[in-house]
């Protein structure tokens, strides 16, 4: 599986939405399920998918999935394999 | 470490006079029943941080006041409030929710650091059943949170101290530096306690910690008190913080050595005689008056709390600016949800 398809499984996995649901234009709060809690749990799991750890700012500025793509890109994870 | 700690007073005051000038003619232009109260008042512009004209707090659970138009709402906050009491509504656009959470992220890590430490949560995850509408405590846990990875909640669903997933994570992370959140109360009764009667090793902690005194004030434990009995159990590194929904993500934190409340570069207390409002000298109490550039969206920049607190001293502490300390709340003030977090406890 491609690391953009292991992102989405992990969006799609935290934020407990369908196998299928669309994630690449999702934006922080404005899907109902990507609340302050599931941030959280969102995190965590985009931690243990590509064994990183995230820092406090870009946990706060995690705001997108676009802009997961290039916080996580800072941290040596590949999107253009 | 990058702090928000920096400004000498002099310096501050420059500063926030010209930016808190400016905010209080962008919100006159911008929340009709604020420019009224301004021209009731005949302000006319300010010379001093001091001269600034201020809001009673309590005026929030009066008015809807907010300086963006109604499409722009992005969130609306509302404060813990007592039963049956109103409770106060702060409007946010998306600017300033975003901005709120980063000057909050930027104050707490002037003493964590920009690396996420495991994180104790010394309350309950019950408390987040109702994911639409926590209570003020549990946004409180949850914006806190972010500082954190590895979390671990130290009461159980029925309120009980799970002593055994304290033992559990202080085994696998208790040998490096580690965050503690939770509210004052609970953090002495659930957590120095037990600490102290299973011999629980806290001494890389870091506890962060707001909420009240009130409490603990009934039950004779001074802000001195807790951090010497903290101390026995190796907690050294503590921080209380004072802050208010009214000015969300400004949080004026407790320097290292203690004893004093310090003023982020972005935001500053005057405390005034709540007879004259004059402002009080240094050492003298008075009503805490708390000013802050981050409200954009609604005109909460400058706010008459109905808090009692007392500058100790201006650029003479741990950080430069004013220390003071919180003293309680100004007796004829309504009961307040924020001083008694421990009620709705599980």
């Amino acid at each position: 599986m491609s690391n953009l398809q292991r992102l989405r499984e992990a969006f799609r996995t935290s934020l407990d939405l369908p196998a299928d649901a669309p994630v690449d234009e999702l934006q922080y709060q404005d899907n109902e399920k990507w609340d302050s809690l599931a941030h959280m749990s969102l995190v965590a799991a985009l931690e243990d998918e590509f064994s990183v750890m995230i820092d406090t700012d870009d946990v706060i500025n995690m705001s997108s999935f676009t802009e997961a793509v290039s916080i996580l890109g800072k941290y040596g994870v590949d999107f253009n394999e | 470490m990058s702090s928000v700690f920096t400004l000498s007073q002099a310096a501050k005051e420059e500063v926030l006079l010209k930016e808190l000038s400016a905010l209080t003619e962008h919100h006159r232009e911008n929340c009709e029943p604020y420019a009224r109260i301004l021209a009731a008042n005949g302000y006319q512009g300010a010379t001093s941080v001091e001269g600034l004209p201020w809001l009673p707090v309590r005026l929030f659970k009066n008015l809807e006041l907010k300086s963006i138009p109604d499409d722009e709402v992005y969130k609306v906050l509302t404060s813990s409030g007592t039963t049956g009491a109103e409770v106060s509504k702060i409007y946010l656009d998306k600017a300033a929710a975003g901005e709120q959470t980063r000057k909050l992220g930027a104050t707490v890590q002037s003493v964590l650091g920009p690396k996420r430490l495991p994180m104790i949560l010394v309350d309950t995850k019950a408390m987040l059943k109702d994911r639409k509408s926590f209570s003020a405590r549990g946004a409180g846990v949850l914006g806190m949170s972010n500082f954190g990875r590895n979390h671990v909640w130290a009461l159980d669903n029925e309120g009980h101290v799970d002593v055994e997933a304290l033992k559990g994570f202080l085994e696998q992370y208790g040998d490096e530096p580690f965050l503690i959140f939770g509210f004052t109360y609970l953090v002495w009764l659930h957590l120095y306690e037990v600490a102290l009667e299973n011999d629980l090793d806290l001494s890389n902690g870091i506890l962060i910690h707001s909420g009240g005194w009130k409490k603990l004030v009934d039950q004779a434990v001074s802000p001195e008190e807790f951090r010497k009995r903290l101390a026995a159990v190796g907690l050294t590194k503590v921080h209380n913080y004072y802050g208010m929904i009214e000015q969300i993500g400004t949080i004026f934190l407790e320097g290292p050595t203690g004893g004093s409340l310090y003023c982020p570069d972005f935001a500053d207390v005057v405390i005034r005689d709540p007879e004259t409002w004059a402002e009080q000298p240094v050492g003298k109490p008075g009503l805490i008056e708390v000013i802050s550039t981050l409200p954009t969206s609604y005109p909460g920049h400058v706010l008459l709390t109905e808090d009692l607190g007392v500058v100790h001293g201006v650029d003479d502490g741990d950080w430069p600016g004013k220390r003071f300390s919180v003293l309680g709340r100004l007796p004829r003030a309504e009961a307040r949800g924020c001083s008694d977090t421990y009620r709705e406890a599980a």
